[in-house]
């Protein structure tokens, strides 16, 4: 096996401001992405016009009902000439995956800066009711009429299934909601700035039981790009590189479709689907769990950042109420998650902000710093196949 | 005390293919039937083109008995509908008939509060648009 360990590394990132729901209306996607790329290459100290590949997840999908298109983007932009443009499959799952899909362009000398970008609006249809909206096909037939209206409460089965099984509390789920909220207290960036305590939390409606609305993460709009390169490149350009060490997609047929058809093996079911990608990610660094300084971990909904936790091998199998329920994900905890607040309190761009706090962390500029961070572990979302990881580091 | 009731049907959309019509035609007779391998003699679901075993493309439908048990439930606050807002409870029921294959329906009739992963459940028939009905569950007291 061809060893790309530090082969590549993240030069650039931009992103656009971070929006309410809608509110990044009129812009169109092509003007964000634009916008987070030419940000992006400000930030590498590179011309727009050097950029020659593109490396999308989501199946190049901004949100639900959006795409992004290589053509357009490249026609408004001025980039004259492209030469590897793909994606990973599925949705959010491969956030994290798609470094490695850049890190393959890259290394085979198919491109020399190629962008990572994702651009969510949701003016025209939000993603938490996008299920019960989607028109009616022969697979979802086995799904929709149950009335399960968005991805959150498709996932409330699974984290009730965790309880069920190892007798995971609510309180578990609630902590990782305040400790991302305590995170985002002091970011400009973060669209919630107020503290969140746990007796407002008991308080919230439980949307689908277990989950309250402060279990689901925020819906938002923006949108961030990250530039990759060779290793060798990279140590040239302004910022001290973040090498991707490793990134692994994929996932078993097991967790397949996941919450579309819930035929998993138990195990399996009551899991974020990582496991498989975990393992393999970690033999791609030459690493493992107790090397991570700092998680940054694909956060839609709270029970599944606890099940990405035993699946990333942090905590063992069915521990992972206690883990998070001990302050380890906290701040000054063993394994501090998510300092930029995350999806649940910053905001929501499938999986970019924290491939965005990543590099800032590894940059060592990040708001809420983690002294001495060298080694990061980013996700994607536990979603349909792929899912996806990547381990990140600034020191080789 | 709060009940649980089925979803209105008349909001409820399907769509058939050659795979998926014998479930659903006999779901119009109230008939729970399940895909069986005609080689391997492997259920599962939803029905596929492929025995994800043995690759084989023979298909048995077999009706089983309606009775389940709820391997896991949500309560969600309100339909995705207009109209009347109520609490409904959608289940992931496995078919110990059919290999513990699952569906996922809802549970209706019996206060919400009782709902429980491991609760017994027999089939019940809602229908919905077109002339088609849907699976759905009742509390089974064994009767």
């Amino acid at each position: 096996m061809t060893d790309l360990r530090d082969k590549t590394a993240i030069v650039g990132v931009g992103a656009t401001p971070y929006w309410r729901r809608g509110e990044s209306w009129p812009r169109t996607i092509t003007e964000m992405v634009g916008d987070a790329i030419l940000a992006a290459c400000e930030d590498a100290g590179i011309s727009v016009k050097e950029i020659d590949g593109f490396a999308y997840y989501s199946s190049a999908n901004a949100g639900y009902g959006e795409s992004m298109e290589t053509a357009s983007i490249i026609e408004t932009l001025g980039i004259p000439e492209i030469t590897f443009t793909a994606t990973l499959t599925g949705g959010g799952g491969g956030s994290a995956g798609a470094l490695g899909l850049a890190a393959a362009a890259l290394t085979h000398g198919d491109a020399t800066y190629v962008v990572t970008v994702m651009a969510l609006q949701q003016a025209k249809q939000r993603l938490g009711t996008v299920f019960a909206a989607s028109a009616p096909k022969p697979e979802n037939a086995f799904l929709q009429p149950a009335g399960l209206a968005g991805p959150g409460h498709l996932m409330a089965l699974l984290a009730r299934r965790h309880m069920h099984k190892y007798g995971t509390r609510r309180e578990a789920f609630a902590e990782i909601a305040i400790s991302s909220r305590n995170n985002a207290l002091n970011r400009p960036t973060a669209l919630k700035r107020t503290p969140l305590t746990l007796e407002e939390y008991f308080k919230a409606d439980l949307i689908a039981d277990p989950l309250c609305v402060y279990d689901f993460c925020l819906e938002t709009d923006g949108a961030v790009a990250v530039i990759s390169c060779l290793a060798d490149r990279a140590k040239d350009l302004r910022h001290k590189p973040v090498y991707v060490t490793a990134a692994a997609h994929g996932g078993s047929r097991d967790w397949g479709r996941a919450f579309a058809w819930y035929n998993m093996p138990d195990e399996i079911f009551a899991s974020s689907g990582h496991a498989s990608v975990a393992k393999r990610l970690y033999a791609k660094a030459g690493l493992g769990p107790s090397d991570i300084d700092v998680a940054l971990i694909y956060d839609h909904f709270t029970p599944m950042v606890l099940m990405q936790l035993e699946d990333y091998g942090f905590c063992a199998k069915g521990e992972g109420g206690p883990f998070v329920e001990s302050g380890a994900i906290r701040i000054d905890g063993a394994l501090p998650l998510n300092p930029h607040g995350g999806q649940l309190s910053e905001a929501y761009i499938i999986g970019m902000t924290h491939i965005r706090e990543a590099v800032e962390q590894l940059r060592g500029t990040a708001i809420n710093q983690i002294a001495g961070a060298e080694v990061a572990l980013c996700t994607g979302g536990p979603a349909p196949i792929p899912v996806s990881g990547a381990i990140l580091r600034n020191t080789l | 005390m709060t009940t649980a009731r089925a979803l209105p049907g008349e909001h409820i959309h399907i769509a058939v293919n050659e795979q998926t019509a014998p479930f659903w035609e006999a779901a119009k007779e109230e008939r729970l039937v399940a895909p069986r391998c005609g080689d391997c003699a492997r259920f599962r679901m939803p029905p596929t083109p492929f025995c994800p075993h043995c690759q084989s493309k023979a298909i048995d439908w077999v009706e089983l008995s309606g009775k389940g048990e709820v391997f896991s439930y949500t309560v969600c606050l309100k339909p995705p509908f207009p109209g009347e807002v109520f609490p409904f409870v959608p289940v992931v029921v496995s078919l110990p008939d059919a290999d513990g294959v699952r569906l996922i329906s809802n549970v209706v009739g019996g206060d919400i509060a009782d709902v429980h992963v491991g609760m017994k459940v027999k089939v019940a028939w809602n229908p919905i648009t077109d002339g088609w009905k849907v699976p759905i569950f009742e509390p089974d007291h064994g009767d």
